[in-house]
């Protein structure tokens, strides 16, 4: 059983192509993504309509080579997946009409799913299977644990950002430290040659009476800000590699320390590390250190499957399919604000 | 032949199956904030009223805006994929063409016409036709008012669109595009370029300015 799997919720145009066995072993055939980040980089942040205007341009010439790189040809897809949301609306929705036609074309069901379950599912094609797991989610758009008992059940969200997400404040702090959008490579490349321990940044949400697993990284990015600043106002030069180690290593410590935390909490012995802070070198790091001193196995897909991807969608779609999930009918809208506990609409 | 129309550049989520010039069926939905729901479903239902599947289709022509964005890239990137997935050209059309042949193919038009459709921000999309259909000028974004002052000079006699009021111009119909009017507007018999939208209007974004303080 092949199925396509497209995904437009940010500035990615990702297609997908996953084969599923009988027995339900998934195989990744393509992942091709078309991103449209050097377009939104002077603007320091994705503008939802320049994504949008650019996931148009981006999507039959990705299906092509999505195609090419499969050997397939659109009569041997089974299913289409598509990312029904959260997301930004008008991304979403040309991902979502471009999926509904291309199912009713090729007269396949449709499974319209949700992002964050499809960043958890595309474990599978590296790791599979994936056993009950505690997701970390991290990326520019958003900062969730979740627990996650079965890739087609119901999610269990534990806790979320209630402010910037994890990937925003990268950016930001990227920015405030002059190092170009996206920021999350940069301060890890800068992090290398900085010591971690040189500021002692905030560290949000870890009081004994803050939610234990939400995420706060405004105050930090303020701090960080205010450190700077102070510098500047000295007239001493700002240490960029101490600065972006010491608030990576913030972040990377309260994300990591409330992974194990939940993870215990629920019982689950797997973690796994998902979105696009997840190829964060120290967060990766950090998380197989604790997470192996908890005796919790840590699953983290390779880069290229941790950004958001066709492959995850095509995967989580491969999954539902194979569970004989009811597919969704050609109504279905895109939804920015879709739930995590929703997987399938 | 038989040809797929689409538009969803004005709350009119149209979609239409068009067989050597006549109407099979088409289904009109009035929602503008549910392009994305109501066109395939859409599709599917004309398609089941005039009895053919999506495979025998020979191309697909969709109404390539002006109009709001987010509605058009609906239209715009279901064209794309079905032609894509079926193997079949798509031609992409403006919008304001396909409103203008179907008043041209009704009759009743004796002189210039000036097609208007909602651009939102108290601006619409326009452009002027002659009798006969070919555009005359545009296409253009413009407070009303703007146009009021420019149609003087074009000999226009009547108004087309869903922005038609004020400007002391008989109204004739329709005000959205149809299925006929959209392949009226089609060169079916030549190779369609490339897929493009027509926007005109960049992005509204700027680069940020200098970074604020936070201590004062
Ligand atoms: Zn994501």
């Amino acid at each position: 059983m092949i199925v396509l799997g497209i995904e437009t919720s940010c500035d990615e145009t990702g297609v997908g192509i996953v084969r599923m066995s009988a027995a339900g072993v998934p195989e990744l055939l393509a992942n091709e993504i078309a991103s449209s980040v050097e377009e939104h980089a002077r603007f320091g942040g994705v503008v939802p309509e320049v994504a949008s205007r650019a996931h148009l341009q981006a999507m039959v010439p990705a299906v092509h080579r999505a195609f090419e790189t499969a050997g397939l040809t659109g009569p041997d897809v089974d299913a289409v997946a598509v990312t029904a949301g959260p997301g930004l609306a008008g991304a979403l929705l040309v991902g979502v009409a471009a999926a509904k036609a291309y199912a009713a074309a090729w007269d396949v069901p449709l499974y319209g799913v949700n992002h964050l379950a499809a960043h958890v599912a595309v474990d599978t094609v590296q790791h599979w299977p994936l056993p009950p797991a505690l997701a970390l989610l991290v990326s520019g758009g958003h900062s969730s644990l979740l627990a996650v008992p079965d890739l087609a059940g119901p999610v269990t969200p534990l806790g979320a950002t209630i402010d910037d997400a994890a990937g925003e404040a990268f950016d930001k702090v990227a920015r405030l430290l002059g190092l170009p959008f996206p920021g999350g490579p940069w301060i890890d490349k800068a992090a290398r040659d900085g010591d971690p321990a040189a500021i002692h940044f905030p560290r949000g949400l870890t009081g004994p009476r803050d939610a234990p697993f939400d995420f706060s990284f405004s105050g930090l990015k303020t701090a960080v800000a205010r450190h700077v600043e102070a510098l500047e106002r000295a007239g001493t030069q700002v240490p960029v590699a101490d600065v972006a180690a010491s608030f990576q290593e913030a972040v990377t410590d309260v994300l990591t320390r409330k992974t194990v935390k939940a993870a215990r909490e629920f019982g689950m012995d797997t973690v796994l590390l998902g979105g696009g802070v997840a190829a964060n070198s120290r967060l990766r790091a950090l998380a197989e250190e604790r997470c192996t001193a908890a005796g919790l196995r840590l699953r983290v897909p390779r880069p290229g499957l941790c950004t958001d991807n066709g492959a995850m969608v095509a995967a989580l779609g491969a999954h539902l399919v194979h569970v004989g999930a009811t597919p969704s009918d050609l109504e279905i809208p895109a939804n920015s604000s879709m739930p995590v506990t929703e997987v399938l609409v | 032949m038989l040809v797929l129309a689409l538009d969803t550049s004005t709350p009119a989520v149209t979609a239409g199956l068009v067989r050597d010039g006549v109407l099979l069926a088409e289904r009109v939905a009035e929602d503008g904030r549910k392009h994305g729901e109501l066109l395939m479903p859409g599709v599917q239902a004309a398609c089941a009223e005039a009895g053919v599947r999506l495979a025998e289709l020979d191309a697909v022509v969709v109404g390539a805006g002006p109009g709001p964005f987010t509605g058009l890239r609906v239209g715009m990137v279901t064209a794309a994929a079905l032609g894509d997935a079926l193997g079949v050209p798509v031609h992409g059309v403006c919008s304001l063409d396909a409103i203008a042949q179907a008043v041209v193919s009704g009759g009743a038009l004796t002189g210039n016409l000036l097609v208007a459709t909602d651009a939102r921000r108290r601006e619409v999309y326009w452009a002027a036709y002659e009798a006969e259909g070919a555009r005359l000028t545009g296409l253009t974004v413009e407070r009303p008012e703007a146009v009021a002052e420019r149609i003087g000079g074009l000999h226009v006699v009547a108004a087309a669109g869903t922005m038609v009021e004020g400007f002391g111009l008989p109204v004739l119909g329709p005000a959205t595009p149809t299925p006929l009017g959209l392949v009226a507007a089609a060169a079916l018999h030549t190779v369609p370029g490339p897929l493009e939208p027509l926007y005109l209007r960049r992005p509204d974004a700027v680069p940020p300015g200098e970074r604020k303080k936070v201590a004062p």
